[in-house]
């Protein structure tokens, strides 16, 4: 499937397509396609959680303390600076240095990794120690407030299945621009052109922007 | 070397060296199919595939209607048939129906109707198809290491307290949700960006319309249903219950999330087989599509309507009765688009040309069969009848007629229509027309009788009617039938096949019909066309003349009637 053995007078167009022009519309009508799904996807997981929410709203108000906002918003920054470092690669590899696009991403990959151990490391391990874990241990519920054991357990599976997805989407994103960063570095032909990073970013965004929903959700309720 | 010179023979062998290079004899090894790039092998690909599938499904099938020869079984255990029934749901839903007409014919025809030389994502193509076989692969060991009876739709809380193997098959079944993803997601890439030059989006065949629609729906459906069952495996796998009652959860949003994919699911399989029929009805009447652009916007209006309607599952499971009255309108209202496009193919056979060959028999078989089965679906949809007819053989039957007698119908139509172009060889058309005839009728006596003993109360899923002894002539009568059905299905396997390597050869466009794909040789090159099309005519454009003579070579010219 190499694009050069399809008689294109230019190398970095795939034999399917007529000129460059079409290819990137189509990488680009592709990945929000993609994008699309990914929405429907989160989307049926914030609609359970809202009806529940809904349903169970003083009891979900007290126990979201066991959230600390401050680790969530330091979480937020951290990504919304990654979402800024990624902008800049896509500058970069528009106006053609693939040097900075390189050192941006290092900066996008930086961030992913502060963000997991942020959330590992100072959320999700520390529940465990106190019980909040449906997968882990007993699940228990020591912090009163009248809220019935069974509902703090229906809040913790929301969230740790929602964060979990979240997370997990996160390491797809650090592996995706592992593996962009590898091809600039290598010189890869198919990175000559920007579309590739550009549609790496357009993904880390989105990732991004499902945690600016999330962080207020799950740790910014109001009373 | 005027020894080379060859006799026209029709019965060569496929790898004749003088035959022209198409998409099937450029390559021969094993290697370079299973690694290939071209939509059309893939298609062939993913033909093998849901035939596989649909013999398996259909034995699961034989194994039911057997066991309801008799009042009270025949050999199976109560939990083997629950088995038995689920397999057979799982099966030809998730791994027949849904990828059918878009993973094959579709698959095959896209990029040539719109005059593109593969589709936008080649790779990701081939990849649905690993996908999907990886998917049937995990279904079948689930099914091997001791099966599922919680049927095709999962509801909780049975699906996540069995003890069967159903996180193995819902894994299989999310992964069989992306490989159908990256169809769709491929569709609409490729029909939005690399149609021909000229070619407006009103000068498509329905054809692609209804694959348009098609994938919307499995975009914005498919990935709902993913995460539905990801839960169910999260709740198995890990104790995340968020629709356990243990944990304050609501077994009823599970089937809310469900059916929002699972009943636009149903216009996945059928909106294609629409699109199938239209241009079986045009080209099998000589005759411009009437009203093209109301057939065209009644695909777009099914794919939107379909995903308001998803609560006339659930009338009974506990939502308000003014929900139900929202639905049971809805559900009314996306009937409309449906009838719109068999009025529109009622009027394209009026003073029609009408060639009646396999296609076209199959054709006018789907406008009987999907109207029993789209009509007794409004039976459901008004509250009233459906508390009487819920989790009855009604339903069964008329989710039958939509899905056997609508997308079987026009899949095997399909298939009919474009397999001299798939294979650049014909099929003996008499046995064709046997055939089909033999489905419609072996599907009629099937079926209609479940119509009358769900009517009478049969309820569906029973394993037993011992207390309804009454009941057996109905199901004598349906199991009968499903025997002349299967006849049915398997004599297209075999003469399909035959002509594959014996069948007469034919050339471009053996039905006189019009559509780019019937431009271009038959079987096509790998890159479809030779020169890409560029002056692209109106859809269906018979006023300009139709080009008969290969057609009068194959069949025999007409009659002259005056």
């Amino acid at each position: 499937m190499s694009a050069e053995a399809h008689g294109h007078a230019n190398h970095l167009v795939y034999h399917q397509y007529e000129d460059l022009e079409q290819q990137r519309e189509s990488y680009i009508v592709g990945m929000w396609s993609f994008l699309v799904t990914e929405i429907m996807m989160f989307g049926a997981l914030f609609l359970a959680y809202m009806i529940y929410r809904m349903q169970y709203q003083d009891h979900f108000y007290v126990i979201h303390k066991q959230l600390d906002w401050r680790v969530g918003g330091l979480n937020t920054v951290v990504l919304l600076f990654s979402s800024f470092a990624m902008a800049m690669a896509v500058y970069y590899h528009q106006v053609k240095q693939p040097k900075k696009v390189f050192n941006w991403l290092i900066l996008v990959q930086l961030c992913a990794a502060a963000f997991l151990v942020i959330k590992i490391g100072l959320e999700w391990i520390p529940k465990a120690g106190h019980h909040l874990t449906p997968f882990y241990g007993t699940f228990e519920w020591h912090y009163g407030g009248g809220v019935p054991p069974e509902i703090a357990k229906l809040f913790f599976s929301l969230y740790f299945a929602m964060t979990g997805l979240h997370g997990l989407h996160v390491v797809i994103g650090m592996i995706v621009i592992g593996a962009l960063q590898w091809m600039i570095h290598k010189k890869h032909p198919l990175v000559e052109d920007y579309i590739p990073t550009e549609m790496v970013g357009l993904y880390w965004h989105f990732v991004d922007i499902v945690w600016i929903f999330l962080y207020p959700l799950y740790y910014l309720m109001p009373q | 070397m005027s020894a080379t010179v060859a006799k026209p023979d029709q019965t060569e062998g496929l790898y004749d060296p003088k035959e022209p290079l198409n998409y099937i004899n450029v390559q021969h090894t094993l290697k370079s199919w299973l690694l290939t790039g071209d939509h059309k092998r893939i298609a062939i690909l993913y033909l093998i595939g849901i035939t596989f599938f649909f013999f398996l499904g259909s034995i699961a099938a034989a194994m039911v209607r057997l066991e309801l020869t008799s009042p009270h079984g025949v050999m199976l255990e109560n939990d083997t048939y629950n088995k038995m029934f689920s397999a057979h749901g799982i099966i030809m839903i998730f791994l027949f129906l849904i990828p059918s007409i878009p993973a094959t014919l579709g698959n095959f025809l896209v990029p040539i109707m719109i005059g593109a030389r593969d589709l936008a994502f080649p790779r990701l193509n081939l990849m649905s198809w690993y996908l999907y076989m990886i998917a049937g692969a995990m279904i079948l060991c689930a099914f091997f290491m001791g099966g599922v009876e919680a049927g095709w739709t999962f509801y909780t809380p049975y699906s996540s307290l069995a003890k069967s193997q159903v996180t193995l098959t819902l894994v299989g079944v999310f992964i069989g949700g992306f490989s159908s993803i990256f169809t769709g997601l491929n569709f609409i890439v490729t029909i939005h960006k690399m149609r021909a030059p000229g070619m407006g989006w009103f000068k498509m065949p329905l054809f692609i319309w209804a694959h348009y629609a098609t994938s919307v729906i499995i975009m914005l459906g498919t990935p709902v249903v993913a995460i539905t069952l990801l839960l169910v495996v999260l709740e198995r796998a890990f104790n995340i219950g968020i629709f356990s009652p243990d944990n304050g959860g609501d077994p009823v949003l599970f089937q809310h999330m469900f059916w929002f994919y699972s009943h636009p699911a149903v216009y996945i399989m059928v909106l294609p087989g629409m699109g199938v029929v239209s241009e079986l009805i045009a080209n099998g009447s000589g005759k411009k599509i009437f009203g093209y652009d109301f057939v065209a916007y009644s695909s777009l209006a099914i794919a939107a309507i379909g995903f308001l309607v998803w609560g006339h599952h659930m009338f009974v499971a506990g939502q308000s009765m003014y929900q139900g009255v929202i639905f049971s309108l809805l559900s009314f209202v996306v009937a409309v688009p449906s009838a719109i496009k068999v009025f529109n193919w009622t009027a394209t056979i009026y003073k029609g040309q009408v060639k009646l060959n396999t296609p076209m028999v199959y054709a006018l078989g789907f406008m009987g069969l999907f109207v029993i089965g789209g009509l007794t679906g409004l039976y459901l949809s008004s509250m009233g009848t459906d508390v009487h007819l819920t989790a009855t053989y009604f339903v069964v039957a008329h989710f039958h007629y939509v899905m056997v007698g609508g997308t079987v119908t026009a899949f095997l139509g399909g298939l009919h229509f474009w397999w001299p172009k798939m294979f650049g060889r014909m099929y003996p058309d008499t046995l064709g027309i046997v055939s089909a005839i033999m489905v419609f009728f072996g599907f009629n006596f099937t079926f209609f009788p479940q119509f009358i003993v769900g009517w009478m109360g049969m309820p569906r899923r029973y394993h037993y009617y011992y207390f309804a002894p009454e009941f057996q002539p109905y199901h004598l009568a349906s199991s009968m039938g499903a025997s002349f059905l299967a006849i049915g299905f398997a004599l297209p396997a075999c003469y399909l096949t035959w002509s594959i390597f014996k069948g007469r050869k034919v050339g471009p466009n053996p039905w006189g019909a019009k559509g780019l794909e019937w431009t271009t040789q038959s079987p096509p090159i790998t890159t479809n066309f030779e020169t890409m099309p560029t002056d692209i005519p109106e859809a269906y454009d018979f006023d300009s003349g139709i080009d008969d003579s290969e057609y009068d070579e194959i069949f025999g010219k007409p009659k002259e009637s005056k």
